[in-house]
């Protein structure tokens, strides 16, 4: 399996990523699942006010470290080809992308559970902090009671 | 001996700095590393980096106590974490 973790301040390209997926993967891969994630401009403290930028921290290394991790358990339960991870930090603001998930598989069963999987997972285990700057405030958040439920599905739909 | 500590993301702004060197017997454990920052940082950032929520790496690697520490590690607090 091709696994691709970067994490990166620039921009990303999410058709160069899948164009880039179609030349490795030519001929085995039968499905491709992408996920982007983006920047909303609204604080989800809402007295916060409107967001003026979402500020991205990771620990070069441990983080990388931490989202192949859950690469590697999404490979442990799916039959998967190719995943290409990409997560943007420092200050990202409101539209931006944030987020790139790319998962290809021979069928798109597994490639859709894989992206999904992948995505739950970086909410609540990769090795990052976020903080939402607002008009007049800040804040660091947390993984939310949804998020930790979602893993808590997968978790029970395992057993 | 000596240690790297490193705080991250809200304990980093309240600690004030990214990183500290530290000078620990050897062998030390986690008291004394959290003995020798509480010489160096106020009351109240001690307790929030041994808050419930936060974890802690030796050299990248989620560790629980007890620990033994060496010459050299790096040791990170971590609060909680949130990605996607």
């Amino acid at each position: 399996m091709h696994r691709e973790v970067r994490i990166q301040t620039e921009n990303f390209v999410p058709d160069a990523e899948y164009q880039a997926l179609r030349r490795r993967s030519a001929g085995s891969a039968g499905a491709i699942a992408t996920f982007v994630g983006l920047v909303r401009g609204v604080s989800g403290d809402a007295d916060a006010g409107g967001l003026q930028a979402l500020h991205l921290e990771h620990y070069p290394g441990m983080t990388e470290r931490s989202i192949e991790a859950i690469v590697d358990r999404a490979a442990e339960r799916w039959p998967l080809l190719d995943v290409v991870v990409v997560h943007r930090v420092g200050a990202l603001a409101p539209a931006a992308q944030i987020v790139y998930v790319q998962v290809a598989s021979a069928h798109r069963a597994a490639a859709f559970a894989a992206c999904e999987f992948i995505m739950d997972y970086l909410k609540t285990d990769a090795v990052l902090w976020k903080r939402e700057d607002a008009r007049g405030a800040s804040r660091w958040i947390e993984a939310t009671g949804d998020d930790r439920d979602r893993i808590n599905a997968w978790d029970d739909a395992a057993r | 001996m000596s240690v790297e500590v490193r705080f991250f993301a809200s304990l980093r702004e309240r600690v004030g700095t990214a990183q500290i060197r530290l000078d620990l017997p050897d062998p030390a454990g986690l008291d004394d590393l959290l003995g020798a920052l509480g010489r160096r940082l106020p009351d109240a950032d001690l307790a929030a980096l041994t808050a419930e929520n936060v974890r802690l790496a030796v050299n990248q690697t989620l560790v629980a106590p007890p620990l033994r520490l060496c010459d050299g590690d790096e040791i990170a607090f971590l609060p909680p974490v949130t990605g996607g």
